[in-house]
């Protein structure tokens, strides 16, 4: 958890923080997860173990993958709203043509990230808002989806869904993934010098600029790199369903936002933590298991899920107010 | 680590080898004890009427069975027609040690690596009203070509091999159930090719609709005989018969209460006879008695067709006092039955009917 420090180039004011609350909050979804995970395994022994980590992880990893992709965005002070729409046309692609035509299925994954960078570059140059640009993009992925697959089906290839189901040694799959999602965004992203750049060109554009900089290139790499991560939580969501369906994943939209929001992240750009983000992700997929282990009447667990994830995030505002 | 999951899988299919090793292929309810069994309940979504009855009429038969010590413990969760949070809350119930999940998915692809780790942890699967298309699940379901074929065979029963014109009322373009149930009526009228299909409109399972509708169509149209139906639309169409000071031909009925009381009260008043079929909510007791005989050790097909509701004559009475006001009839399905339901398909023989309430 120390990107903190690392954050500080963004932030001049985050020196005088007291270290402890600092601490503390970065630490939260980290705190939640550990809490979460002590109920469940008080409530049943049986899941303490390898298995028991497989089950209860193993569908957090395409949304750990579909929050890098909203971390991106947002780390530019944008917001993605088309992201859980794209999954699923990934998971349609897919599952239709990456088994028997995988060019054709690595050609539209192409063509697909290159229509992510170029709706990142007409936000910038036109300065629209993201928010109604990524909406309007939403309903054009579920829209080919649809039409690529008119009805949930297809298969996934049966390399993508035995790598899905790998049993790894150590930690299972779903933990090494975020593991190494997590420490190679931290590495890009909070420790390099050019991750410095790309979260000035969030927090402070022209401040980027005038050192040199191409805002504007930076920031279709940027939607560029939110493109591939998101095909990644399609290409893995495709392994662990074993099928495309348009309409699997639009929850990872908002939920991938309370992830960067949970793990650290801020609209105002500029600032975020791919450690934080994948912690986040894990804790919100472990929010929903929580309930049925506690055995929450059906009728109350959406409201229940809601109101954890509110204390979470709460919880953060209010250790953020204090640091200040 | 492997090891790990290797005992635990073994651990989990030991229990229920245990029940398949005096696994029978008799007749009737299997006894097997299953006592200490737990039974889960995934359903994708619980936001209206008919998903509410379907969760309660499951949770009330499963406190009945929890009651009588036929199984141990039974759990509901509802994801909010998220298909991958259905996914993860079913790999819970696997972790969570449940020996049969039943299922209403979202999706018929989407849960498949979820419903397979569950059969291959040795929990029985069975996902009902809905296709799903992982081979290892169970599936209980109902037949819309049986739903067509009891209509065009009532309407037989009447009429007899004389010609006669049907007008057929759809539910909506482009829904699956109203293609699917389409299908079933070409089929079904191919048998009978003295009966003459003279309109179709789409009444989209509601009275005003259909009757609106059926006003429309019906100055082009010559007498009518038979009106075919799919649920929610039999009330609407009879007030557009009326409306035209037509005779009231046979207007099949789907259950609904509107529906029923006025065909009692042409009954009363002219003696008036149809029919009257649907689908019920309590298609979840159905899956729960189906899990339940599965890990009694009961020999089940891999698809169980579950019989529609029909309402005749007699029954009439008896069914309309259950119905409340603006509702549709609602059915209970004992252990007793849904084996006879089993045996039935096993054999391929015709379902049991849903007795009437006495």
């Amino acid at each position: 958890m120390s990107d903190a420090a690392a954050r500080a180039p963004a932030r001049s004011s985050s020196k005088a923080r007291p270290a402890l609350l600092n601490a503390l909050q970065v630490g939260l979804p980290a705190i939640a997860l550990l809490v979460m995970l002590a109920i469940i395994f008080s409530i049943r022994p049986a899941a303490m173990s390898y298995f028991g980590f497989h089950l209860l992880f193993k569908l957090s990893v395409p949304l750990v993958f579909a929050a890098l992709a909203q971390m991106m965005v947002i780390m530019l002070g944008d917001i993605d709203l088309s992201n859980g729409a794209f999954v699923g046309l990934i998971t349609c692609v897919t599952a239709l043509y990456l088994q028997d035509a995988p060019a054709l299925a690595l050609l539209c994954y192409l063509v697909l990230i290159a229509v992510y960078a170029g709706f990142g570059l007409l936000i910038h140059s036109r300065q629209l808002p993201s928010i109604i640009v990524t909406l309007g993009m939403s309903f054009i992925w579920l829209g080919i989806a649809v039409i690529l697959l008119p009805a949930p089906g297809g298969s996934a290839p049966a390399w993508l869904a035995s790598f899905m189901s790998w049993q790894p040694p150590l930690m299972p799959l779903s933990i090494w993934l975020a593991a190494l999602a997590a420490l190679a965004g931290h590495l890009v992203i909070s420790r390099s010098s050019y991750g410095v750049v790309l979260r000035g060109a969030g927090g402070n554009p022209r401040a980027v600029e005038r050192a040199g900089w191409s805002v504007i290139g930076i920031r279709v790499a940027v939607y560029a790199a939110a493109g591939l991560l998101a095909c990644l939580a399609g290409l893995t969501l495709t392994g662990l369903t074993t099928s495309g369906d348009a309409n699997v994943a639009p929850a990872y939209t908002l939920l991938g936002v309370g992830a960067v929001i949970l793990g650290g992240g801020a609209f105002t750009g500029g600032v975020v933590s791919p450690v934080g983000t994948v912690v986040g992700a894990l804790t919100l997929s472990l929010a929903g298991s929580l309930l049925s282990f506690l055995q929450v009447p059906p009728t109350w667990q959406i409201g229940a899920q809601g109101v954890i994830l509110f204390l979470v995030l709460a919880g953060r505002v209010l250790l953020s107010e204090r640091a200040r | 680590m492997s090891r790990t999951t290797a005992l635990f899988v073994a651990a989990m299919l030991g229990c229920t080898s245990f029940a398949t090793l005096d696994a029978r292929a008799d007749d009737g309810v299997a006894k097997g004890d299953t006592s200490a069994k737990k039974i889960a309940f995934s359903n994708s979504y619980a936001g209206n009427s008919f998903r509410q009855v379907m969760i309660k009429s499951f949770e009330e038969m499963g406190a009945k069975a929890v009651a009588d010590k036929q199984v141990a413990a039974t759990a509901v969760v509802s994801s909010n027609n998220s298909v991958t949070e259905q996914a993860s809350q079913i790999e819970n119930l696997i972790l969570q040690g449940y020996d049969a999940i039943i299922v209403l998915a979202g999706s018929d692809t989407a849960l498949n690596g979820a419903i397979k780790d569950a059969c291959n942890a040795g929990i029985t699967v069975v996902a009902f009203a809905s296709g799903v298309t992982e081979p290892c699940a169970y599936v209980v379901d109902y037949n819309l070509d049986s739903y067509a074929k009891a209509e065009l065979d009532f309407i037989s029963s009447k009429l007899g091999d004389k010609p006669a014109n049907i007008l057929e009322i759809r539910g909506m373009a482009g829904d699956g159930f109203d293609k699917r149930l389409h299908e079933g009526v070409e089929k079904a009228m191919k048998a009978h090719a003295s009966y003459k299909a003279v309109g179709e409109v789409y009444g989209q399972w509601t009275a005003t609709v259909a009757q609106k509708e059926v006003s429309g169509i019906l100055p082009s149209l010559p007498q009518v005989d038979a009106v075919l139906t799919q649920g929610g639309d039999g009330y609407g169409a009879a007030q557009a018969f009326k409306a035209a000071n037509r005779p009231l031909p046979i207007i099949i009925m789907g259950n609904r209460q509107d529906e029923l009381a006025l065909w009692k009260q042409e009954h009363d008043a002219s003696g008036y006879e149809t029919f009257s079929l649907g689908a019920t909510p309590s298609v979840s007791q159905v899956a729960f008695w189906v899990a339940q005989q599965i890990l009694a050790g009961k020999q089940v097909p891999k698809f169980v067709e579950v019989p529609l509701l029909q309402i005749n004559q007699p029954d009439l009475d008896a069914w309309l006092k259950t119905v409340p006001a603006g509702g549709v009839v609602n059915a209970e399905y004992p252990q007793e039955l849904v084996a006879k339901i089993i045996d039935a398909n096993a054999k391929k023989e015709p379902l049991p009917g849903v007795p009437a309430p006495k």
